[in-house]
């Protein structure tokens, strides 16, 4: 990407912070019966990231529809409205050293209120609902600020062990700078019971990780007689400073 | 007690779960209407430099099962081994070329397709250059941490010998692992997630 207009900011070309993989779930938790076959049983490589990894695609505002950041219109029929708790999801994108990442493109998908998803694989009764498709995607502003609407996405049980449900959550997809900061996570919801139950959230060892993926309601951000909000923050890897590092020229 | 050094920590990862295609290709799931196309999708133009390759890939579990629900993405160089991307300080790379693609395997078949150019070479840290490479991600249902690898090309011999990645590899019966092999202008790359032809995942 070009520096942006009446910037004189060089672009970060250091490598990554090291990924703390025991703050990740492992690949191998037995309790979500998928991982079993699709875990690699052998230890990864390590290396320092080359360019391979330091770069990574960038995404202009340019591509963004008018609707995209609002879940609740941006399928409906003209004048309709997707049904549940209106809701507005807003946050930081930063990174390890707590900077905002600027222009990163941010892509969410969830069930409908009902906890249905439109998808044919997805088979649960709940309906589905004519106005709510379920996707959504923005780019962060210069202090990495996000914002979307949407309705609260429902629970719903899943095949797994016989009675498992999945809590309420949003899928979040996340590009930063680098390939190597390229994330997929889930955001949760503050007071839901059913975060503690998840096989899928129960992967991450530490209970302090889990809370960093619960959404806070904050009464101060809602809309009056419209919409509530929650505040998700999302951590990327952070790169290290070129201090006194003996770097290539040009490189 | 010393002074804090005051860092966040990343974000854990989950799972992409089943339902990956509503978010990032809702089109080739059915959700029309919402975006023109799914991000991703063509690679190349008429004006992009370079060799038109195809790759086929598959990813297998551990009963050599292919995934059906998976989602793959690829970054790679230019013709000339540019990234287009800011951190790239070396030169300016082919504007015909944004060098990122994104599939999801089929739900029949379970094949992956990318239409693509075969990247150049890039240097290494210490200004080697590696052998030319795409770089993979993949995510699916079962995955709880999205999985990073590279794809290198079997007529690339020589390259692929003296590539400081390839030669970190203990093991030199699992190099193989990361060589797609060349069927006409396609490459055909399967990755294993288990087994006795586990692929070498990467760290970094």
């Amino acid at each position: 990407m070009p520096a942006e207009s009446g910037s004189n900011r060089r672009p970060a070309t250091g490598a990554f912070f090291q990924r703390d993989r025991t703050w990740h779930p492992p690949a191998l938790t037995p309790n979500y019966k998928t991982s079993v076959l699709r875990s690699p049983q052998k230890a990864p490589l390590s290396f320092d990231n080359t360019l391979s990894e330091i770069t990574g695609p960038v995404f202009g505002h340019a591509m963004l529809g008018e609707l995209d950041a609002d879940l609740i219109h941006n399928f409906a029929r003209p004048g309709e409205s997707a049904i549940g708790e209106r809701i507005i999801v807003y946050g930081q994108v930063l990174d390890e050293r707590g900077v905002g990442v600027r222009g990163a493109l941010l892509e969410f998908w969830q069930a409908n209120a009902g906890g249905r998803y439109r998808h044919k694989k997805d088979g649960y009764l709940a309906p589905l609902d004519p106005n709510f498709g379920g996707c959504g995607r923005t780019i962060t502003g210069e202090d990495g600020g996000y914002a979307f609407r949407t309705v609260k996405p429902g629970p719903y049980p899943w095949p797994n062990g016989p009675n498992d449900w999945r809590p309420s959550h949003i899928h979040f997809s996340v590009f930063g700078h680098g390939f190597a900061q390229r994330l997929i996570t889930q955001m949760y919801f503050e007071g839901d019971p059913l975060i503690w139950h998840c096989p899928i959230v129960r992967g991450i060892p530490d209970k302090a990780a889990i809370e960093t993926l619960i959404a806070t309601l904050d009464m101060q951000a809602t809309i009056p007689f419209d919409a509530r909000a929650y505040k998700f923050d999302i951590v990327l890897r952070g790169r290290r400073a070129s201090l006194f590092e003996n770097r290539l020229e040009g490189n | 007690m010393a002074q804090s050094l005051g860092r966040l920590r990343e974000s854990p990862s989950q799972t992409a779960g089943p339902y990956v295609h509503i978010g990032l290709t809702p089109n080739f799931c059915g959700i029309v209407g919402v975006y023109p196309n799914d991000l991703g999708a063509t690679m190349v133009n008429d004006k992009t430099k370079g060799e038109r390759i195809g790759l086929r890939i598959r990813v297998l579990d551990g009963t050599g099962t292919p995934l059906k629900d998976a989602l793959i993405e690829i970054w790679q160089a230019d013709a000339d081994g540019l990234y287009n991307s800011p951190a790239e300080l070396r030169g300016a790379a082919d504007p015909n070329f944004f060098g990122w693609g994104r599939c999801p395997t089929d739900m029949e078949t379970g094949l992956c397709t990318f239409d693509t150019i075969k990247p150049g070479r890039v240097p290494f840290t210490d200004g080697r250059l590696m052998a030319p490479h795409i770089t993979l991600w993949i995510v699916a249902r079962g995955i709880n941490l999205g999985l990073h690898t590279r794809l290198y090309f079997s007529d690339e011999e020589k390259a692929n010998a003296e590539d400081p990645i390839l030669a970190r590899i203990e093991q030199r019966v699992r190099v193989p692992t990361l060589i797609a092999e060349r069927q006409g202008d396609t490459y055909i790359f399967n990755v294993h997630l288990q087994g006795e032809k586990e692929t070498v995942f990467f760290d970094s």
